[in-house]
């Protein structure tokens, strides 16, 4: 799960990970406020979940709070367009007005999993304030880099290590080391997949600040951590995609005509595959999940079509523990109820296959029988481009 | 013969008298799973689908000498019956649980490396020696006895490959599923390892898909040390970039971990790529020929 900056800022905060003062708001005149509390220079941040934002016009510098108003205005309620954002843009619902710092060095401190080695690493460049992916791919020996042991966890001398590697000294490197412990208590103690701090500024005094917060959390965790579970914001996410995971449906949305609807995320991305090597392109990935009953069948059948690209839907099952006879019946009583018109290829594998076929062919709904993958991606391929 | 598991398999289930424990439990015991325990703490001393139930595998192991375990139960619980199941000794661990937090898993994983145990999992359809012993939740009907292994990070997916092979009566030594998730056992390399020791696997299907670097570290074992030929397939090939596909763990990080480096890594390597999931079967055929 994502969140937006002012919101990981606010989980930093409470670690006591140091952070620009700072406030976030919805309205213009609140803006202005806070500029007069904080300011009179600050830095007006448009919250949307992409990166990207300052070459869009989505970070400013101002000099008084009148001007702060002004720019507040303009930025809340734009559409930002930036290179993660897709054409379409973000809408800006929230504006966070923090004081203006001086800048003398950008440093990068990031946190991640690492999967081979099983375990947390933490990352650390004097690059900091440009895309670190980059730097990773032309400049490799400056991301230093600490492994966390599970048992034992983050320890200080590997703060330490990463601190003089970055080149901060006197007063900023106990400031570093202190931040960076507590940057990975943070990530640990809410179950966090990244914390990135891009950039670490060093202001001219020697003080240590995130500039910038980024933080992304285990799903699989977020149970444990209901606070941070409620700071999801479903505006920023694609609203079928949204609406699928209410069901606990995994669907995702891509560019094709082809619906998909499939048992199992292996299956689906091979029958997305499969579509393309026929000609196609595929309009979602969608998982009906292990335990397929005739209502998630339905609720998947639903949001697969609300996808107005959706030309013709390829329907792939292979029971397994689920029975294809029970998602036959499901896909008549979803075919009927919400009156489908777009042609269907339909494949069922695998436990109770047959009876599956009969109760489809003998449910006067208009479909397509496959007898496999191949043969069903052949048949959708031309029906979606009719 | 198989790998990890065959008819001296002796099975204790974790979360036995749970919904899905339950159901589960039965399917083993008709496709002939030795089932000689199951645990659910506070219900010891109790039998459950004639079974006997115990609080801790540690009982289940002494009384029924339990060498292998399955776990059914909840996400948040399921690491520590992991670590439980490895401290009594059990050599075989499958976790079928779906949903584990990754910190939980770091943890187990950590707590294995001392430990003489395989684990399989979590997030698997399980393990399957046909004809011998089924430890998870697969369809035991569509395997078939044979010379073919497979090693998988799907499932469903899976079942379309051992149909495959089935029809064109290979059949399997062992199929085994490590899991979607970032964090699992056995990876390809540990599983590749086992099936070259196997006289009786003639040839091994890996099922690989987007994210992670696991496919790629296979490619260098099995081009380096692996004398079987191996077929492949990578699921996700027009899954976009930054997004979780399903499983927890096939996602395209920072461009790394795409189906086209996994793909070229294994063709390097002298692997039978299959573009098409419908051509696994050929290409099976195609190595063995």
């Amino acid at each position: 799960m994502k969140i937006h900056e002012y919101q990981a800022k606010q989980i930093l905060n409470k670690f006591d990970v140091q952070i620009p003062q700072g406030e976030v708001t919805d309205s213009a005149s609140i803006a202005r406020d806070i500029a007069e509390k904080i300011g009179p220079k600050v830095v007006l941040k448009a919250q949307i979940h992409a990166g990207g934002r300052g070459k869009g016009g989505g970070i400013k510098l101002v000099g008084t709070p009148e001007e702060a108003e002004k720019i507040a205005q303009e930025m809340i309620g734009m559409t930002l367009v930036t290179h993660q954002t897709g054409p379409e843009g973000k809408l800006v619902k929230r504006i966070l007005v923090e004081e203006a710092l001086d800048i003398a060095r950008e440093l990068y401190i990031g946190i991640v999993i690492d999967r081979a080695k099983e375990a947390p690493v933490v990352m650390a460049s004097s690059e900091g304030g440009v895309e670190i992916e980059k730097v990773a791919a032309e400049i490799p020996e400056l991301i230093f880099k600490e492994y966390v042991n599970p048992a034992f966890g983050f320890l200080p001398f590997q703060a330490r290590s990463l601190a003089f590697k970055l080149g901060l000294e006197g007063d900023s490197f106990k400031q570093g080391v202190k931040f960076i412990m507590r940057l990975y208590e943070a990530f640990k103690s809410t179950d966090a997949s990244l914390a990135e701090i891009n950039p670490l500024l060093v202001t001219e005094q020697g003080n240590v600040f995130a500039l910038d917060a980024k933080m992304n959390f285990d799903d699989n965790a977020l149970l444990r951590h209901p606070d941070i579970k409620e700071m999801r914001d479903l505006d920023e996410e694609d609203p079928l995609e949204a609406e699928a995971s209410k069901f606990n449906l995994n669907y995702i949305k891509l560019d094709g005509n082809v619906g998909c609807m499939v048992n199992g995320a292996g299956l689906a991305m091979a029958t997305m595959d499969i579509i393309m090597h026929s000609g196609g392109m595929p309009a979602n990935f969608l998982d009906v999940g292990g335990g397929v009953s005739e209502e998630s069948v339905k609720n998947a059948f639903r949001i697969l079509v609300s996808d107005k690209d959706v030309k013709a839907a390829l329907i792939n099952i292979f029971g397994g523990i689920v029975r294809c006879d029970l998602v036959a019946n499901g896909i008549v009583k979803a075919a009927k109820e919400l009156s489908l018109d777009i042609p269907m290829v339909v494949r069922l594998e695998g436990t109770n296959a047959e009876q599956g076929k009969k109760i489809l062919e003998g449910s006067g709904l208009s479909f397509f029988p496959a007898e496999t993958m191949k043969e069903a991606a052949e048949k959708i391929v031309p029906l979606a481009k009719q | 013969m198989s790998i990890i598991i065959d008819e001296k398999t002796r099975v204790v289930v974790q979360g036995i008298t749970g919904g899905e424990g339950t159901f589960h439990t039965q399917k083993m015991q008709e496709y002939g799973t030795a089932v000689v325990a199951g645990v659910t703490p506070g219900k010891g001393g109790t039998t459950h689908l004639d079974v006997p139930v115990y609080n801790s595998v540690a009982d289940a192991v002494k009384k029924e000498g339990a060498n292998a375990s399955v776990i059914f139960v909840p996400a948040y619980f399921a690491a520590d019956a992991i670590m439980e199941a490895a401290d009594a000794g059990v050599k075989c661990v499958v976790c079928i649980t779906e949903g584990i937090p990754t910190f939980d898993m770091i943890k187990a994983k950590f707590f294995l490396k001392e430990k003489d145990c395989y684990l399989i999992g979590p997030n698997t359809p399980g393990i399957i020696s046909p004809g011998k012993c089924k430890i998870g939740i697969m369809p035991g009907h569509i395997h078939t006895p044979g010379t073919i292994g497979i090693i998988s990070r799907s499932g469903t997916l899976t079942y379309e490959a051992v149909d495959q092979v089935s029809k064109l009566e290979y059949g399997q030594s062992t199929a085994v599923g490590i899991g979607g998730d970032p964090i699992v056992g056995l990876k390809f390399i540990e599983l590749l390892k086992l099936f070259k020791e196997d006289k009786d696997t003639e040839a091994v299907i890996l099922i690989g898909e987007i994210g992670g670097t696991a496919e790629e570290e296979a490619a260098v074992y099995i081009k380096e040390e692996f004398p079987k030929p191996v077929v492949s397939f990578i699921a996700g090939q027009t899954a976009p970039p930054g997004r979780r596909m399903g499983h927890a763990g096939a996602i395209i990080a920072g461009g790394k971990g795409t189906a086209k480096e996994k793909m070229k890594a294994l063709e390097d390597a002298g692997v039978y790529v299959a573009k098409s999931p419908a051509e696994i079967g050929q290409k099976v055929k195609e190595a063995l020929s």
